[in-house]
């Protein structure tokens, strides 16, 4: 069994690493009934006996005694990651996994990746390198930030190239959740295409995460719950947006988007921790869906968002499950996979749900989607028993597909709005180690990855003839 | 004389396991001793205290699924696995070939030698190596072409027959089809035989014959190890001279692998029924024989849905086409026949020179393996292992796919990384497309 390390930076990452931990336990709670520490458990998690004085970690098989989270958690401010140590979480993590500093970056990305990358190398490798140690086989580093910001995006992109130099070996799955247009940071344009480029050149996989979606599900699901209709009540916790019999108290606001989000990681780890009759682990989603290397954002979508009270499960509903991963209400950005051509995809299903459904729903959705000429049968499936709390089965589909373009067009567009004008560019240049170059090559970075999709969408409506086949001397 | 199992990455563990299953419960079923004696023999190592012990050993780039098979034939309480033959690692191969072939496999070589090395000590008398695994995985695939490269050489005059499960062909990796182009054609050139069964077939069988509403991979596994132990259990050969053979590998191997280019054998069983409805039938030899030889010829590895139509054609008027549905030729066949009145079975049919190459005679290509008593609840069973055409275009569509992503250069940089280069990737290309040539052409 292999372990995960969770990095969270800045104010965002470090919310939904929160939330994340609260569902781990959560998860792990329910299917733990003997309080045994198990390879399951170890996979985010250590055991320490705080009791003795060098609280070495505890081998699998004992008895649980303290959980420690395996994460770091980087913050410039301090309140998020204070609230944290606050809350019922406190005794997950030790304080010699957390960094934080006082003021903040500004929505500035040159602060957060230069000013304080640098500053905070050390220790932040240091740290890295203790969270590595703990663990028997590291295979995945999971960061989280957001785009938009200065810490998350700026030192989280730092944070990113500091793992693949000291870590090459080590997967790197990011997930970032980027600005909405409507989004309140000016700059956050800046930020994003910034960090686009870190995130293209050092990440293995990016589960690109947009808030407008997230916001437009936990509509979605508040309005179900609240429609009335008979025989539509929501079975109580297994909506993706609840976080109630974990261990934080009243929810916040953002807490049902961010929850969304832990649901996620939950469940793309959730083969490589549990049992099933297809397994499927972390090192193989990057091989089978990243087919060239700079494409590999991973469009995530989640069904069910909720299980309606009436218990039975029919198989219909199964295969509605099926269908809406694939509908672009599902989808964690705003993007719709039908129409834009598939290079890959793997689907990721939970609890008790057979090969022959599985086969049975490709074979039925696979007419409708769009699959590059190379690729016709590009799927990638993985089967676990242990369903996610709350539900009987669930489905996480990761998408590469062309519809991310129009996201990433979008993003250059506001980003040359404001770098036309030259607005807030002062800001960043005055940053130390900080150049224009930094921006145009970022633009041109993004531009040529635009490229890259549009290349392979012009070959969807056209019918791509077999390549000759090696001839043999009969 | 015992054959000894490597059981590589999920699918050769769960298969395998399923295999032990079958074959143990056959051999404890009230059957007459000889042939209880001689299947314990072949798969079982008995301890002092009366336990049976597979002779296997498990290999795995990481632990759950050993562990489940461990504990699951534990709890059969009928036989077990050995308490060392297992070797598991932490971190899979990632579905990647070059993963399992150039890192893992070299990395814990000798570890693995050293187990094969234990239970082959353990054997009186080996018959040969039997390595279990799928091709669209990382592990079984390119451990498992390590593996069997590294036994080719440590036992060069021991038969190694390699038991390969294809995956769906709308796919259960993405990079199924490199992988599987890279296996095939490295252990092409190790392996004595080829035995494939491939996932979409055994789905029919599991979804029409057996009428099995929500398909699992555990019915998809037992009906491989059903045809599987069909073969492999005891029988009275040509050369057996009255006893149960005590070579089934080599007979095997030597009955229908007998030229470099032609390894690949299928096998149909019949019949194959829920097992609920087996004690309301009634089977006749010439029924069945009938049915099994127009399965073989037209290439359908069901009694339903046979296409009656389809008859030998004379050499002469032969098409060697890959599209058009066509006469399954065979080079060489063996029959199997197990249970009740085996011995006034009429297989003559199955001797008609009409359906093999002409490159052989009849007497060459067709072989026969009988057993008097019945295999799996079955009160009678046949079993065809073929060397024909019916791997042919299963082949060419795998090629056909691999080839088409591979002229875009999709994954190649993830393969590349690991230690193989796309020089490595147009030589297996090019010796498969000379197997499906020599296939093609057989008639």
């Amino acid at each position: 069994m292999t372990q995960s390390v969770v990095v969270q930076v800045g104010q965002c990452g470090n919310q939904v690493g929160c939330r994340f931990w609260d569902l781990a336990l959560r998860e792990h709670a329910h299917v733990n009934k003997k309080g045994l520490y198990d390879e399951a458990l170890s996979s985010f998690f250590r055991n320490v006996d705080t009791r003795k004085s060098d609280s070495r970690a505890c081998g699998v098989g004992g008895r649980i005694q303290h959980l420690k989270a395996r994460a770091v958690l980087v913050d410039m401010e301090e309140g998020v990651v204070n609230e944290i140590l606050q809350g019922p979480l406190r005794e997950v993590f030790d304080s010699t996994q957390l960094l934080t500093d006082v003021s903040g970056s500004g929505n500035n990305w040159a602060v957060g990746h230069m000013t304080y990358g640098s500053a905070y190398r050390e220790q932040i490798v240091d740290k890295l390198r203790k969270a590595a140690e703990h663990c028997d086989c590291l295979q995945c580093f999971f960061l989280i930030h957001s785009m938009g910001g200065g810490t998350g995006s700026g030192l989280g992109t730092r944070v990113l190239s500091l793992l693949e130099e000291e870590f090459p070996e080590v997967c790197r799955i990011v997930t970032s959740i980027y600005p909405s247009a409507e989004d309140d940071v000016i700059t956050s344009p800046y930020n994003s295409v910034l960090a686009m480029r870190e995130l293209t050149e050092h990440a293995d996989c990016v589960l690109p995460v947009e808030n407008q979606s997230l916001v437009d599900i936990v509509n979605k699901i508040k309005q179900m719950s609240h429609s009335g209709k008979p025989g539509s009540v929501i079975k109580r916790d297994s909506a993706i947006i609840s976080g109630r019999g974990g261990l934080s108290g009243p929810e916040k606001p953002f807490d049902a988007m961010n929850n969304i989000v832990a649901n996620l990681l939950l469940n793309i780890t959730s083969s490589a921790r549990f049992e099933g009759s297809l397994n499927m682990d972390l090192n193989e989603i990057a091989m089978n869906l990243v087919p060239f290397p700079r494409l590999h954002y991973l469009v995530p979508s989640l069904t069910p968002l909720y299980t309606l009270a009436d218990v039975s499960v029919p198989t219909r509903r199964l295969d509605q499950m099926f269908s809406d991963a694939f509908s672009k209400d599902h989808q964690l950005i705003r993007a719709d996979p039908k129409h834009s051509l598939y290079l890959a995809c793997a689907l990721m299903v939970r609890g008790n749900v057979q090969v022959s459904d599985l086969r049975r729903n490709i074979e039925r959705l696979k007419p409708s989607l769009p699959f590059v000429s190379w690729n016709q049968e590009g799927w990638k499936t993985g089967l676990c028993s242990v369903p996610p709390v709350g539900h009987s089965h669930s489905l996480l589909a990761l998408a590469n597909n062309t519809c991310v373009k129009p996201t990433f067009m979008e993003l250059k567009e506001r980003f040359t709005k404001l770098y036309r004008k030259k607005a807030h560019l002062h800001h960043y240049l005055h940053v130390e180690g900080m150049e224009q170059s930094f921006f145009s090559e970022a633009v041109d970075s993004l531009s040529s990855l635009i490229e890259e999709y549009h290349h392979l969408d012009a070959t969807k409506r056209r019918l791509m003839p077999d390549a000759p086949r090696l001839p043999i001397a009969r | 004389m015992s054959v000894v199992t490597v059981q590589l990455g999920q699918c050769g563990n769960q298969v395998g396991h399923e295999l032990f299953d079958v074959v143990c419960a056959d051999a404890q079923d009230g059957q007459r001793k000889a042939y209880s004696t001689a299947s314990c023999e072949r798969f079982f190592h008995q301890t002092t205290h009366g336990d049976l012990v597979a002779r296997a050993v498990l290999v795995d780039m990481e632990p759950k699924v050993i562990n489940q098979s461990i504990s699951r034939a534990a709890k059969s309480g009928r036989w077990r696995y050995g308490e060392t033959s297992h070797f598991s690692q932490k971190q899979g191969s990632g579905n990647n070939w070059a993963n399992g072939y150039c890192v893992h496999g070299p990395r814990h070589r000798d570890m693995v030698e050293e187990l094969v090395r234990r239970e082959v000590e353990r054997c009186d008398r080996l018959a040969g190596l039997m390595a279990m695994m799928s091709v669209a995985g990382g592990t079984g695939s390119g451990v498992g072409t390590y593996v069997t490269q590294c036994l080719r050489d440590i036992y060069p005059s021991t038969f190694i027959l390699n038991h390969l499960t294809w995956p769906y062909g709308t796919g259960e990796v993405i990079v199924q089809n490199y992988n599987s182009v890279l296996t095939l054609a490295h252990l092409y050139k190790l392996s004595d035989a080829i035995m494939v069964h491939e996932n979409d077939t055994v789905h029919r069988i599991c979804s029409q014959l057996l009428n099995i509403k929500h398909i699992s991979f555990g019915d998809v596994n037992r009906v491989i190890a059903h045809q599987l132990g069909s073969v492999l259990q005891p029988a009275l050969t040509a050369d057996s001279h009255g006893v149960y053979s005590r070579n089934p590998l080599g007979e095997l191997v030597s009955s229908l692998a007998c030229h470099p280019e032609y390894k690949l054998l299928s096998v149909s069983t019949i019949p194959q029924m829920p097992s609920a409805s087996i004690a309301y039938s009634t089977f006749s030899w010439p029924g069945l024989l009938k049915h099994l030889r127009q399965m073989l010829i037209s290439n359908t590895k069901m009694e339903e849905g046979i296409d009656w139509q389809v008859r030998p054609t004379a050499g002469s008027e032969r098409t060697s086409s890959l599209t058009a549905p066509s006469f399954n030729t065979s080079l060489a066949n063996l029959l199997i026949l197990r249970g009740k009145d085996v011995y006034s079975a009429e297989t003559g049919a199955f001797e008609d020179p009409a359906l093999y190459t002409s490159w052989l005679s009849s007497q060459e290509a067709f072989n026969l393996w009988k057993s008097p008593v019945p295999f799996n609840k079955y009160e009678k069973s046949a079993t065809v292992v073929s060397n024909s055409q019916a791997l042919l275009r299963p082949l060419d569509n795998i090629v056909g796919k691999a080839w088409n992503m591979f002229a875009s250069r999709a994954y190649i940089h993830q393969y590349v990384k690991f230690g193989i280069s796309e020089e490595d990737f147009l030589d297996s290309f090019t010796s498969l497309e000379q197997v499906i040539s020599s296939y093609s052409q057989l008639c």
